[in-house]
Formats: structure tokens, C-alpha cells, sequence
């Protein structure tokens, strides 16, 4: 089996801890000034939209990829890649989990609006990705079914 | 091929005739004509799958019970008995419909025997091998496991039986269980050279760097071929995740596209997907990925006679299922001119070892590695009056008699069995040997489970089961049957959303209540720290005292909504 890059962050793992602590700092105060306080601790849907400024227009121009069916509802792999022209603002949701907005990110200018994370998700429901962009709120979104599993085949 | 094109071969080879030395006249002239396949085109595939370590020939009775939900209702592969015999153009009576459905079973099996058998394969590979120069042998997995042998070798002995069957290729599902240790031994040991094992679907959990090939590209009779290997998607999630926990599974339909693609790019002019997806996952995928020109599919144990078209607008798709237990072999020609596919024929042939002589190498090797095994397998627990057998939706026979000896042994109210499509058939009057009783339960986490349960837990539990055999979505199904349950009786509607298939759970008449507890016993947990006896014992000492059984009662749920349902007899 092939772990490159496995090996490589087990032997360098300490020095980049230190320096991911270092570096969060000024990622944590600028996460601060734009954290929508309201939209996490919402309860459903309804309310972390609410939050975030409105409902969302389903878009075809967010690729959203997630599994169809968790391997481990503990940390479920999202990719989001926007498409959409002036993205500034890429959220996670999680529909059926008890506060469903699992992450927020700002996109600077200049960069791609790309983000890959692993999320909690509780049961089968849809995840949703929310991109803002010019000002306006975008989504897509895709069932991802957590089962007890063990049934064979 | 269309039906009647079918038809017409099948008429043709009848006609032609073709001696076979069978075992005896009478065995032979029923089987008149079925293996001559003449060569056709330049590309020749040859296709097992699920033999689930089935050496010796068996029996197997298709299903008379395989419910279509949504759109897959009343279509291939979810259609059985009678029904499929129509679709297919099959007569009833005839060694095919014997082999394709569950028609007159116990009569068919009588007269036509058992099937399978490596060394009757190996008879018939060598056969097409011979008439096909540069075929390849596609093996699509789950050929480690499912037998005591393979279990207590560790997938040796099979992994001896599909080298010297001259497998080409692989892909796997079940063979994970064994452990990713075990399976990178096998992998960069004796297969190293001469089975390339392809996985496209299976990355490291931690960065996605590919574990596995994800293609090769052979050169046959001047015309590039690419194979490229889709392993079963929901392995961690099917079997138990611990068993391969660095590694992860999905469908992967993008990374696919880019393999194809990086095929087709490097010249392949005939792109092949050798899937343990299962059937209805490989009928949704054929329609929504670009420039395959066949899945060779299993898992589901489908035997399909004849492929599927699916177009997705871009070109066209063949999907087939070749069935399980060794029992049959695929056979696809596809004849390539100036670049591209002009025309294709496909097979599939049954292995009746009463109709192909034993090949004297493979059965050597057979008899070899069973050798040190023969006292343990051979104990005989009990006669059985009655036919057994698991394949179906709900309950087989098999299954009832291993649910019963759980509630027995383990002292619960309700039993859960797994829905796996492996396990053989045993006639009535046969002794239930020990290898028998492993054909049902040789897995590498066999550990009964007591626990206690809420009335609603247990209906959780069926619930889910169902969601993934039902669930009008294939992508969301993971391809086994539903859990056989023992003490319990419930109604199930198959087309109902999720949370409301199951209902009127009874037990002894009663209805069950949802904040009461019940002991509830099963086997196969897919948790690390189960550590009860093994299931095999708990069933084979069941059997050792009672010496005979019957299965008066078949504990199948109450059907709702099905109608006219094709895939019920």
C-alpha cells in the first residue's frame, strides 16, 4: 500500500501542529467578524436560512459531491466547488442534525471557490451547500442516507 | 442480440448437436447442443462472478420471490418463475429453465443435477478459450469466500482455483473481509503478475490515493480493450467498516468517468466495467456515465440470460449479471472493425457438471485442498425431509431452520439472520453436512449476539434492512435481501417511504409493543467487540439433536401493495 503523504505528515505531524496553532490566530479573529452567530445555533432549516439572510435559489452551477450512503455517520466527506461568478461565502448544512449549519467560509477575492470538510451528519437527510454570491444566496443539495448497515449481500 | 435472434441460436445449436461424453446417454441428449457457442467478432470476454467459493457442484434455486420497487418493477432483473421464461423466450422443462428460475425445482434438479463445480468450469473455460484465442477471464468477485475451506485457508484455496482456472482479471466485494492485510498478501503475492485485481472505487480513507489498479488495457486480436474494476461500493457499510478501516469504498461515478476517459484517450476502442455493483445500481450507472461499452456486473446474483440496453445519449450500454455459486458463465463477443464496435453476441451458459466432464487438474487441486478438511466437513448433522434453501426476499428455508435454532439455543423472543444471496440448496431427503451448514454461514465474523431491544428498535431494524433492498433508488440500495426473522411476523409494503414499510409486528399473536424490551438474538454484528459463539455451532448442534428436520412453516411477511408484481410466483 502507497501512504506518502500519510508518512509525510506522521513524521512532520508535531512541527505542523505548532504551526497551525501560530497560524489560527488571525484566521480565528477574522472567522469572529464574520461568524453568523444567528444561523448556528438555529434549530431547522427555516431558521438557519433566516439567519444567513434568506432562502436560498437551487443552483446548478454548485457541484456538491457526498457520498450516497455514510461509510461512518461521524465524518461524512463534502466537496463543494462553486461555479457561480462573485462567490464570497460557501455553508454547510446538515438538514436533520439539531443545529443544522455545520461550517461557514469566506472566499477572498482571487481565490477558487473550492472547500472539501468532513461532517457529522445524525440520520439520513440532505446535506446543503449555500454559496453567496453578488449578494445573493444559491444552493444545492443531495441525500446522504446513514444506515445501521451489516446487511450483506 | 434481440429475443428472437436469441431464439434462434438457441434453435441452431439444438440442431447442430454437439456430444459432450456425458456421464450417461440419457444425461447427454438432454443437453444436446448448449455449449456450442461458435466464436463471433475479435473480442472475446469471458465472465464469472459470485462463486462465493463453491468448488464442488450444488444446487441452486433461483428466486421465486425478487420484488421490483419503482422503476424497477416488472423489469430484469426483477422477474422470476414463469414470467422470466416468457421475457426471455425460455421453455419450461429444459435444462435452461431448470438453470434461469425456480420452476419445478425439486423435479429439475432430479433429472438436470447439480451445477457448478470448478473443475466442470474449468472443462468449459478451456472449451471457449480454445475456440476464442486471446480471450481474457473476468472473475467479478466474491469468489473468497462463502465455503469452510476458503474460510479456515483464508481465501487460499481459491485463490489456487481461480489461478489455475486461468482468471485474468479481478474485482471483489466479500474478499475484503478477509482483512485489508490479508487481501494486500494475496494481492502483491500470488496473484502479483497474473491477476490484475482492479478497483477504481477504492481509496485511502484518509487522503483518496488509490489502493488498487483502476484498469488495464490488454491488446486482443489487434483491437486495445480496456477493463477497468468497480469493487462492491458499500463494503463498510454492508460488512463490518473495521475490517477495512483505512480504506474507502463508494460509486465514484466522476473518478470513473476520468478512467474511462483516460482509456479511451490512450486508444482503447472496447471500455469494459467489471462490476460487483449489482444489477440495479449498474442499470442506473450505465444510463449516467459516457463510453462504456459493457458492465459485466454480479453481487446480485442475478443470472440474466440476456443483457440490457441502456442508452444515455451519448451510446450505448450492455448490462448483464452472470448469477452466483459457479453456476454460470458469461460469454461476450464483440466483433470491432476499423476502430469500433459493430455488432456484439452474448451468453450465458450454464454449468451443468452432469454435461461437462470434470477437468483432471482442477479436480486434483480440489481434492488437494479439501484434503486436510474432509472429517470436519463431512459430519453429518441431520437429514433434511424438506428443501432448503436461502436465495429469495424474505425467509428461505435454510434461513428458517437457522432463525429457529437461534430462538432455540440463545433462549429469544425474536431471531435476526442476514439477507446474504449465498448459501446453497440442499434437496429433500439429503443429509445437512457441516460443510452444508458452513455453504450458509463461512464468514470471518460469525459471532451470535443476545441483546435487548425496544419494540421500536426492532421495527428501526427492519426498517432500515428494507430501505436498502427497496428503496426505489438503486444508488441507495446495497444489494442484499432482507433480514430473515425468526419468533417475530410483520407486514411489509415495499413501495411505502421509509418508516412505513413495516407493519402489524406480532409476536405469538400479540401486537408487539414499542417501549417493551425483547431478547432478541442474530450473528454477523458488524461491531468489532462481538465475541459469541460462532453461528455454525450454534446451528450445527441444534441439528446434531434432532437428526431430522422439516420446515412446516416459512415465516415470510405478509405482502401489501404488490399487485401484480411480476417478481413473486
Amino acid at each position: 500500500m502507497n501512504y506518502p503523504r500519510r508518512s509525510f505528515l506522521k513524521l512532520g505531524g508535531s512541527a505542523l501542529a505548532a504551526l497551525a496553532t501560530t497560524a489560527m490566530w488571525p484566521l480565528r479573529a477574522l472567522a469572529a467578524a464574520v461568524r453568523p452567530e444567528a444561523a448556528f445555533v438555529a434549530k431547522d432549516l427555516e431558521g438557519t436560512y433566516k439567519g444567513l439572510g434568506g432562502t436560498p435559489t437551487a443552483s446548478a452551477e454548485i457541484d456538491l459531491s457526498t457520498p450516497d450512503i455514510a461509510e461512518n455517520g461521524a465524518v461524512v466527506p463534502i466537496n463543494v466547488t462553486s461555479k457561480l461568478p462573485g462567490t464570497e461565502e460557501i455553508y454547510i448544512l446538515v438538514e436533520k442534525n439539531p443545529n443544522p449549519l455545520a461550517a461557514a467560509f469566506t472566499i477572498p477575492e482571487g481565490t477558487e471557490p473550492f472547500v472539501s470538510l468532513r461532517v457529522k451528519v445524525a440520520q439520513t437527510c440532505n446535506l446543503i451547500a449555500v454559496v453567496k454570491a453578488g449578494g445573493k444566496l444559491y444552493s444545492a443539495s443531495k441525500e446522504t442516507k446513514v444506515t445501521l448497515g451489516g446487511c450483506g449481500g | 442480440m434481440n429475443r428472437r435472434d436469441f431464439l434462434q441460436v438457441l434453435a441452431a445449436a439444438a440442431a447442430a448437436g454437439m456430444p459432450l461424453t456425458p456421464r450417461s446417454a440419457w444425461a447427454g441428449s438432454q443437453f444436446d447442443g448448449l455449449y456450442q457457442v461458435p466464436r463471433f467478432g475479435n473480442v472475446h470476454l469471458l465472465h464469472m462472478t459470485d462463486s462465493h467459493a463453491q468448488l464442488q457442484p450444488i444446487y441452486f434455486r433461483e428466486p421465486s420471490v425478487n420484488l421490483g420497487i419503482g422503476e424497477a418493477r416488472n423489469r430484469a432483473p426483477h422477474i422470476v418463475g414463469a414470467n422470466f421464461l416468457k421475457q426471455f423466450g425460455l421453455k419450461p422443462g429444459t435444462p435452461e429453465a431448470y438453470a434461469f428460475s425456480c420452476l419445478d425445482f425439486e423435479a429439475a434438479a432430479q433429472r438436470y443435477g447439480k451445477v457448478g463445480g470448478f473443475a466442470h468450469l474449468a472443462t468449459l473455460v478451456k472449451q471457449l478459450k480454445a475456440s476464442r484465442p486471446g480471450a481474457l477471464l473476468l472473475d467479478g468477485g466474491d469468489t473468497w469466500q462463502g465455503s469452510g475451506t476458503a474460510l479456515w485457508t483464508k481465501g487460499q484455496d481459491m485463490v489456487d482455483a481461480i489461478l489455475q482456472l486461468g482468471v485474468d482479471v479481478m474485482t471483489a466485494h466479500w474478499e475484503f473481509t478477509l482483512g485489508e492485510e490479508r487481501v494486500q498478501e494475496l494481492v502483491s503475492g500470488p496473484l502479483k503478475g497474473k491477476i490484475d485485481f482492479l478497483a477504481q472505487n477504492v481509496a485511502t480513507a484518509d487522503f483518496g490515493d488509490p489502493v488498487f489498479e483502476a484498469y488495464t488495457l490488454r491488446e486482443m486480436n489487434g483491437v486495445p480493450v480496456a477493463i477497468i474494476g468497480q469493487a462492491f461500493p458499500y463494503t463498510p457499510i454492508a460488512n463490518p467498516g473495521h475490517l477495512v478501516p483505512n480504506w474507502t469504498f463508494g460509486i465514484q461515478e466522476e473518478h470513473l468517468q476520468s478512467v474511462i476517459d483516460e482509456a479511451r484517450g490512450k486508444g482503447a476502442q472496447v471500455v469494459v466495467l467489471l462490476s460487483h455493483n449489482g444489477m440495479d445500481v449498474d442499470l442506473k450507472l450505465a444510463g449516467r456515465v459516457r463510453g462504456l461499452d459493457a458492465i459485466l456486473g454480479g453481487h446480485t446474483h442475478d443470472g440474466m440470460p440476456q443483457p440490457v440496453l441502456v442508452d444515455n445519449g451519448a451510446g450505448k450500454t450492455l448490462v448483464t449479471n452472470a448469477g452466483s455459486n459457479a453456476k454460470f458463465l458469461g460469454v461476450l463477443d464483440f466483433d470491432v472493425k476499423k476502430g469500433k464496435i459493430s455488432d456484439w453476441r452474448y451468453r450465458l451458459l450454464p454449468v451443468f457438471a452432469d454435461a461437462l466432464p470434470a477437468d483432471p487438474g482442477m479436480q486434483a487441486l480440489i481434492t488437494r485442498v479439501r484434503k486436510p478438511y474432509e472429517k470436519q466437513l463431512g459430519e453429518v448433522l441431520a437429514t433434511t425431509e424438506d428443501l432448503l434453501y436461502r436465495r429469495g426476499n424474505f425467509n428461505g428455508t435454510f434461513d428458517q431452520l437457522i432463525v429457529d435454532a437461534m430462538l432455540d439455543v440463545r433462549e429469544a423472543q425474536i431471531a435476526f439472520s442476514p439477507g446474504f444471496r449465498w448459501g446453497t440448496s440442499l434437496l429433500p431427503g439429503s443429509p445437512i453436512t457441516m460443510e452444508h451448514v458452513l455453504d450458509q454461514t463461512a464468514i470471518t465474523y460469525p459471532s451470535t449476539t443476545l441483546t435487548e431491544m425496544s419494540g421500536e428498535r426492532v421495527k428501526a431494524v427492519l426498517e432500515d434492512v428494507a430501505d436498502n433492498l427497496f428503496n426505489p433508488d438503486p444508488y441507495y440500495q446495497q444489494g442484499g435481501d432482507m433480514v430473515r426473522v425468526g419468533g417475530l411476523t410483520y407486514a411489509i409494503d415495499p413501495g411505502a417511504v421509509m418508516g412505513q414499510r413495516i407493519q402489524d409486528m406480532r409476536l405469538d399473536g400479540k401486537p408487539l409493543d414499542a417501549s417493551k424490551t425483547y431478547k432478541v438474538a442474530g450473528w454477523a454484528s458488524v461491531q468489532p467487540n462481538a465475541s459469541g459463539e460462532p453461528i455454525w455451532d450454534v446451528v450445527a448442534q441444534w441439528l446434531r439433536d434432532r437428526k431430522t428436520v422439516t420446515v412446516p412453516t416459512l415465516n415470510q411477511p405478509r405482502l401489501i401493495g404488490i399487485g401484480d408484481n411480476q417478481g413473486l410466483v
